[in-house]
């Protein structure tokens, strides 16, 4: 049977088959896992719970539980006192993955191009191609893992339409201060190019406060700006994120959403109401243990020579393997076999990354202690 | 708190050198406040915490509450009385509470003979003492924060983006 070529094109990630290997192995440590290692904290489980009982299981609107779309907005203007209207100005989707794929969909016209520093969380190519964009990515290697002013100017031209940016980042952790946001706000404003700012990772920012895109100057109407509740509220599962914009993009996202998702399931609606509502200080606490674990396996890391740089949040860390002269799935795969750590190659994230892997501390102490052991053990060999 | 009681509150095992690294600080330094918090009697001892219902020996225990009612003495109200209580080896905490009655009394016992006596003939006897109400715990959900419970196994996909 012939599939379309767009869709045969699409990169089939090599590395499928080196996370199969992962999931038939038994007694593996994974340092791969691109969640939380907490479960839902009960109250919002509770919530859930309680919503099925009363008998809430039909459809919402297809923008979302006006009740969530209020606490989302009532959130961001306390937190980083950007105003964005309920009815007009908010999405509830399907996790920031489906956010991003509507909001791609919504902005590209044939070829435009989209800017993508790398390395990059691996859905922002295939869905700006999916969406008939052109991809275009900006290797932020030689800067620290940071996008600089001069290198964005040097990618734009006048087919940009523009750029995922995502911070703190994965695969880095990276993030960036109010000085660093602006420079790069005023060169996207100059240039008319519109801002998909992905922050699922704020609330894990551990140097500084996380300064929000839309809220730097005159940046709201040029911005998208994506959250969820997956990582905050160790949520993934319950598949909710939103995305606030302008009211021209959030009503054309509005209508790809309607016809392919009709609406997030209710109950997942419910249970981030009360996320919203009682979970602060939960995010509060797993944050402090997030902070002490990073402390703790960059220390490990750099002291058996996988240099890297320090992430200031999310829960990833990004060495360079390049002391071991092995290509980064080479690495992956031995380090798999001959002492059962499991950790995602670089080339996952960009196919210049051959020298890096990402380690995620979304562990118990325990199991990252026993796995720097034995990563220290593989070096020594 | 500071966090380092935070992380020994969750893990005592967790080495001076292990915190230190944990929260960028000299294990030399790590090590003396946990001594001054010893020696102040913030950190009181480090103990295992344990799902008796799964020890299956003669030392098994019996646990009761037992709410205690009490007259208070003059300058000293609730302490005096206190004191008398708790020091027996078989009150494992007690408390004093606002409400219906005054302290709150765990007690535990070999079974039911030797916690029901410890009532009738200690507990009761006690001058000051105007009655008792005992219950005896049935069966243990949660302690201390902690579920009685196996660990649930991690329902984790070993590897994800």
């Amino acid at each position: 049977m012939k599939i379309s070529k767009k869709v045969d094109k699409m990169q089939p990630s090599g590395i499928r088959a080196f996370f199969d290997l992962v999931l038939g192995m038994k007694d593996v440590i994974s340092l791969g896992v691109g969640e939380p290692d907490f479960t839902t904290p009960w109250p919002i489980r509770e919530a859930g719970i309680s919503s099925l009982e009363e008998g809430f299981t039909s459809y919402t609107s297809n923008k979302g539980l006006y009740k969530l779309r209020l606490s989302v907005s009532r959130y961001l203007r306390n937190r980083y006192g950007v105003e964005y209207c309920p009815d007009e100005e908010i999405l509830i989707t399907v996790g920031v993955s489906e956010a991003m794929d509507l909001a791609l969909r919504t902005i590209i016209n044939p070829n435009d191009k989209i800017l993508i520093p790398t390395p990059n969380y691996v859905s922002y190519g295939p869905l700006t191609e999916l969406a008939g964009g052109l991809p275009v990515y900006i290797d932020t290697q030689k800067t620290g893992f940071k996008l600089t002013p001069g290198e964005l100017e040097r990618h734009i031209d006048d087919k940009t339409k523009g750029i995922i940016f995502n911070y703190p980042c994965n695969p880095t952790g990276i993030s960036y201060s109010r000085k660093e946001l602006s420079q790069i706000n005023k060169v996207l404003l100059k240039n008319k190019i519109i801002c998909l700012s992905d922050e699922i990772y704020a609330d894990l920012t551990y140097d500084f406060e996380h300064v929000s895109f839309p809220s730097l100057p005159g940046a709201k109407e040029n911005v998208v700006y994506f959250n969820g509740f997956s990582k905050s509220y160790a949520m993934t599962g319950w598949r909710v994120g939103y995305a606030c914009g302008p009211k021209e993009i959030i009503a054309g996202m509005t209508k790809i959403h309607q016809y392919t998702i009709m609406c997030v399931s209710i109950t997942s609606q419910m249970a981030a109401c009360e996320a919203l509502h009682a979970g602060k200080g939960f995010v509060e606490k797993m944050k402090r243990e997030y902070a002490r674990r990073r402390e703790f396996v960059i220390d490990g890391l750099n002291s058996m020579g996988l240099t890297c740089h320090k992430p200031q949040g999310a829960f990833y860390a990004f060495p360079s393997i390049k002391k071991t002269g092995l290509r980064s799935l080479d690495f992956a795969q031995k380090l798999l076999k001959d002492e059962k750590v499991a950790v995602v190659p670089g080339t996952a994230f960009g196919v210049e990354f051959e020298d890096y892997i990402r380690i995620s501390y979304a562990s118990s102490f325990d199991n990252l202690k026993e796995a720097l052991r034995r990563m220290g053990a593989f070096l020594k060999k | 708190m500071d966090e380092i009681l935070e992380v020994l509150e969750k893990d005592a095992r967790t080495s001076p050198e292990d915190i230190a690294r944990m929260l960028k600080k000299k294990p030399k330094d790590i090590k003396e406040k946990i001594k001054k918090y010893e020696k102040d009697g913030v950190i009181l001892k480090y103990k295992a915490v344990l799902n008796k219902d799964l020890v299956h020996d003669e030392e098994s225990r019996l646990r009761a509450l037992i709410e205690v009612n009490i007259i208070p003495q003059k300058d000293v109200g609730f302490d005096k009385i206190a004191e008398r209580i708790y020091s027996f080896p078989e009150v494992s905490s007690c408390y004093l509470i606002s409400g219906t009655y005054d302290l709150l009394v765990v007690v535990e016992g070999k079974n039911i003979h030797t916690v029901s006596s410890f009532v009738a003939e200690k507990l009761s006897c006690l001058e000051n003492v105007r009655g008792t109400t005992t219950h005896f715990l049935l069966k243990k959900y949660k302690e201390d924060g902690v579920i009685l419970k196996h660990k649930e196994e991690n329902k984790r996909i070993a590897i994800s983006y």
